[in-house]
Parts: structure tokens; C-alpha cells; sequence
């Protein structure tokens, strides 16, 4: 299926979709609370079938959070990138894809141990790598530990 | 319906718990895992990881392009230089840099280098693991030619950082050409030595064969992929499916097997490495004239947006997802490593197996531990 296609497709099942440029990959940004039912759909329809999750990457954008996901359908072979972003640098909640992709479930601790980025429905939202009473998440952009060196 | 967490850990309060790691020999590294034993059988298996986190997608986004490579080195440091490619690649891509035809065939050449040294200190550790002490002597030896090749032209053996946006470090050694054609001619030999040592040992066989089946539809759900998820059937050679570099010039084989046991992630290796030398005996004698860079500007600026590359490490597909803001550093860098992807599999395909097993499966990932927490 090609990018235009495709952009019908995903306009067909939610609303308020942007495409914005993007020389690669087809990119979707996706209202954060229709992520799930448009990832669901995406995986399950039988000429999307975007079944492997290569890539889920959390953003700190300065004013917004922001979690990125790379997909690729392994039979049909063609890509897309879907992104949601959120206001809320307080509590930033999004729905968690780990149901959809299985590797979207450590994926995700990455992103809550990097950005405290709260997933709902995760299974098991803990910090992935950093020590469990680590204070603050490192990779925000306002993140202050005495231990950076600025250069 | 059927839950798609059917692998979920629900821990009890009376399980028999206990750790493998941080420091076990088999783990490779310093991985813990946290057992849940019955008797001698496993229950559920919980990794436990970020003993050697080192922070690098934050220290990335306070350097130059030029900098970073030396950074992307230490996470992978079989597939040192196909982690490098992936940065300039993406850094190249980005700028519209087309670099020379020498480039690519060196750089080529190279990523086949490393991904035989691998796959060669793979398969002595994992013989080793189950027990052949000799692979471990065997392999090793195999390995110094490949070493040497990398000592006399880029002056280390392990990490060598040397690619930059844009070409190379240098150009290579007058004997580099000539050295490969001998070590592939002295390892052409010697594969069929170690099919006699290991791949027909029967006791190797009966170790594993059928322990640890994965299939195809968890390999791609769990993002499983490389030689592991290659034994499972899923078609995920990045170099096949998204070629770069010169991979598009050579004429060669996506090595699948469909059993997804330890065995068959055995064999798709063992094909790999006949591959990876039909690769360079395509490419080692063909290597075009020319500059080894391209003319790149000192201060590298990628302009704003998105940029995202993907290459076939010696264990599966990294990725290098760079966000700018037109700045000469990364606003954001992020590192898709394969192994992550690779190590969370194991609860599911190693419940319900021995601790010996366990062993077998985790050697048959090949898990590179400082890729993991990077």
C-alpha cells in the first residue's frame, strides 16, 4: 500500500490525524487518545498489517513529551511512523502498545526510566535500567544532576 | 479471548527464587536473572539489567557528529565498526552526501569482517557454554588472523572507530587486500572442522535440538530479530530488505531455518559465516580507485527534522533514530539495539526448561550485555 493510501486509510478510521513532511517514512501524528484503537487497527486489518515494531523512542520536545513509533508490516513491506505528544509535563500519560507488540513492553520501561512517561494498562511499569529510588528522569531536557559537567 | 499476556510473571510469596548473575560465566556479561526454580525446572525468568548502564544517548546529545561515533563503539562491541556505519550513514543521508564507491566497498568489506570475528567468538563461547572446552581454543585462533587485519590497517582490534560522516579515518593497508584473500582461504578449511567438532557431536545435538522453540509470530511481535530471529523464519536481514553501503552490488543468501530452536539459531550463524565470506570474495578484489572521504565540512550541521538509519548488526537490526534542531550536536539521539529486543524473549521460550537449558538458550541469543543498557 502506498503512503497516499495509507494516509486515506488512517484518516477513514480516526480524526484530527496530521501528516507532516518527511523525506523517509510516512509520519502520522496521532491524538493521544486514539493511539491504541488506530495501532489496533493498523496491526489487525489485512492490508495494513503493520506486525513489527521496530523502534519506540520517548522525546522530550521542551514544552511537550512525545513517544515515536517505527513501523513495518513484514509481508507487505511498507513503513510508517506514528506520533503522539502531549502538553502535560507534570503527568504525562499515553496508552501502552505493549498488548499490540510485545516488544513495545520494554520499550516503554525505557521510556518511563528515561522520561517518566507513564503508560496505562502496562503490566508492569517499572525502571528498566537506572536504580529503583533514582530521583528525576534523566533524559529531560530540564533534568539537573551536580554530576553533569557543562561544556 | 485469548490473553496476549499469557507469559505475564505473577510472583508468589513461597517461590523458590535465585539469581543467575551478575557475575555467572554464562551469562556473557553482567546480565542477572532472577530464577523462579521447581526442583531443577524454571518457572519464570525475570532479566534484571543496567549493571553496566553508561548513559550514552545523554552524553551523545552533548557531542559532535564526529564525536559521537567513538561513543557507539562501546554498546556493541563485537559489531564495532556496522555501529559506527549506522551513525554516518545516517548522518550522510541526512546532509545528501554522497560518499565514493571506495567508501562503501570498504566499509563493507569491514562490517563482513567484523560480523565473521563475531559470529567466530560467538561460536567458541557458546561451545564453551555447553561444555566443549576445545571450540573456545579453536575459535579464538580462527579469530587472531581477522584481528591482525584489523590491528595492521586501523591500528586496534577491537573498536576501532574507524569510520567518520563522510568516509574513513584513512585508507587501507597495501597488504589489506591480500591478507583477507588468505584468511578466507585458511577459513574455508576450517568451518568444516568445527561442523566435525560441534554440529555433529551428538551430545551437542541432543542438547539442542528442540529446547527453546520460538516462533515466527513471537519473534516478529517480540522484535526478536538477526541470526535469532532468522531461525525462527522471520525474514529480517536489513541487509537483504533496506540495503545500504554496497550490499545491493553482491550477490548472496538470507540464511533461514524455520525450526526456532537453539539448533537452528546454531546453523543460521554457521550459514552466515560461509555468506559473510562469499560477501567479501565478491567485493575484496573489486575495490574502486579513489578518495577515502568524502569533502565534509569541519563543523557538521544536520538540518532540522528526523533522520532514521538501519543496519544488520552481527546480532540483529540497530537502529540510530537522530532528531535535530540544526544544531552541530543531536538533539536527541536514540540507539534501537538489537539486544534488547533479543534478551526479554527468553522468559517465554526458557519456562519450563532445566537451568542447563537455560544456559544453552541464552548462549544461542548471543546477548552482548553493554548493548542492552547501552
Amino acid at each position: 500500500m502506498n503512503n497516499e493510501e495509507l494516509k486515506e486509510k488512517i484518516n477513514g478510521w480516526v480524526s484530527g490525524v496530521e501528516f507532516p513532511e518527511n523525506k523517509q517514512y510516512l509520519e502520522a501524528i496521532v491524538p493521544a487518545e486514539s493511539l491504541h484503537k488506530l495501532a489496533k487497527l493498523l496491526k489487525d486489518t489485512s492490508d495494513t498489517s503493520f506486525d513489527y515494531l521496530f523502534c519506540l523512542s520517548g522525546v522530550d520536545y521542551g514544552k511537550q513529551f512525545g513517544v515515536v513509533y517505527h513501523l513495518e508490516s513484514t509481508t507487505l513491506k511498507h513503513s510508517l511512523v506514528l506520533k503522539v505528544k502531549t502538553d502535560n509535563r507534570i503527568n504525562p500519560v499515553f496508552d501502552t502498545v505493549c498488548d499490540i507488540w510485545r516488544t513495545a513492553e520494554w520499550h516503554e520501561r525505557e521510556v518511563f526510566d528515561f522520561f517518566g512517561i507513564k503508560f496505562n494498562n502496562h503490566p508492569d511499569l517499572r525502571r528498566i535500567f537506572l536504580d529503583d529510588n533514582w530521583v528525576g528522569f534523566p533524559l529531560r531536557k530540564d533534568y539537573k544532576d551536580d554530576f553533569i559537567i557543562e561544556r | 479471548m485469548e490473553d496476549v499476556f499469557q507469559d505475564r510473571i505473577i510472583k508468589k510469596s513461597d517461590d523458590y527464587i535465585i539469581n543467575m548473575g551478575p557475575q555467572h560465566p554464562s551469562t556473557h556479561g553482567v546480565l542477572r536473572l532472577e530464577l523462579c526454580l521447581q526442583g531443577e525446572t524454571i518457572k519464570y525468568i525475570i532479566p534484571h539489567c543496567g549493571y553496566i548502564h553508561r548513559g550514552i544517548e545523554k552524553m551523545c546529545e552533548k557531542d559532535t557528529y564526529q564525536q559521537l561515533i567513538h561513543l557507539t563503539d562501546r554498546f556493541d562491541y563485537l559489531s564495532a565498526h556496522i555501529n559506527n556505519e549506522a551513525v554516518c550513514l545516517a548522518v550522510e543521508n541526512a546532509l545528501g552526501i554522497e560518499v565514493p564507491e571506495r567508501v562503501k566497498y570498504i566499509r563493507t568489506i569491514l562490517a563482513e569482517l567484523n560480523r565473521l570475528a563475531s559470529h567466530q567468538l560467538w561460536w567458541c563461547a557458546f561451545g564453551m557454554d555447553l561444555g566443549a572446552l576445545t571450540t573456545f581454543f579453536y575459535g579464538l585462533r580462527d579469530r587472531e588472523p581477522i584481528l591482525d587485519i584489523f590491528e595492521e590497517s586501523f591500528g586496534s582490534r577491537l573498536i576501532h572507530s574507524f569510520n567518520c560522516p563522510g568516509g574513513l579515518m584513512n585508507d587501507i593497508h597495501p597488504n589489506f587486500q591480500k591478507r583477507i584473500k588468505d584468511f578466507i582461504k585458511y577459513f574455508r578449511k576450517k568451518i568444516p572442522e568445527y561442523d566435525h567438532l560441534l554440529t555433529d557431536n551428538i551430545i551437542f545435538m541432543n542438547r539442542s535440538k528442540g529446547i527453546g522453540v520460538l516462533s515466527k509470530e513471537d519473534a516478529i511481535s517480540y522484535g526478536v530479530t538477526g541470526p535469532s530471529g532468522r531461525g525462527s523464519g522471520f525474514m529480517c536481514d536489513v541487509r537483504k530488505h533496506h540495503p545500504y553501503s554496497a550490499y545491493p552490488k553482491v550477490d548472496f543468501k538470507e540464511i533461514l531455518y524455520t525450526e526456532g530452536d537453539t539448533f537452528a539459531r546454531y546453523k543460521v550463524r554457521i550459514g552466515e559465516m560461509w555468506e559473510s565470506m562469499n560477501i567479501l570474495e565478491q567485493l575484496v578484489d573489486n575495490i574502486p580507485s579513489g578518495d577515502y572521504t568524502a569533502k565534509m565540512k569541519p563543523i557538521i550541521k544536520l538540518p532540522a527534522g528526523d533522520y532514521f538509519q538501519r543496519v544488520e548488526t552481527a546480532r540483529g537490526e540497530l537502529g540510530v533514530y537522530i532528531i535535530s534542531d540544526g544544531n552541530k550536536t543531536p538533539y536527541r539521539i536514540k540507539f534501537r539495539s538489537p539486544n534488547l529486543s533479543n534478551l526479554f524473549i527468553i522468559n517465554k521460550i526458557a519456562s519450563g526448561y532445566k537451568i542447563a537449558d537455560l544456559v544453552a538458550i541464552n548462549g544461542s541469543l548471543d546477548l552482548v550485555i553493554p548493548d542492552i543498557d547501552r
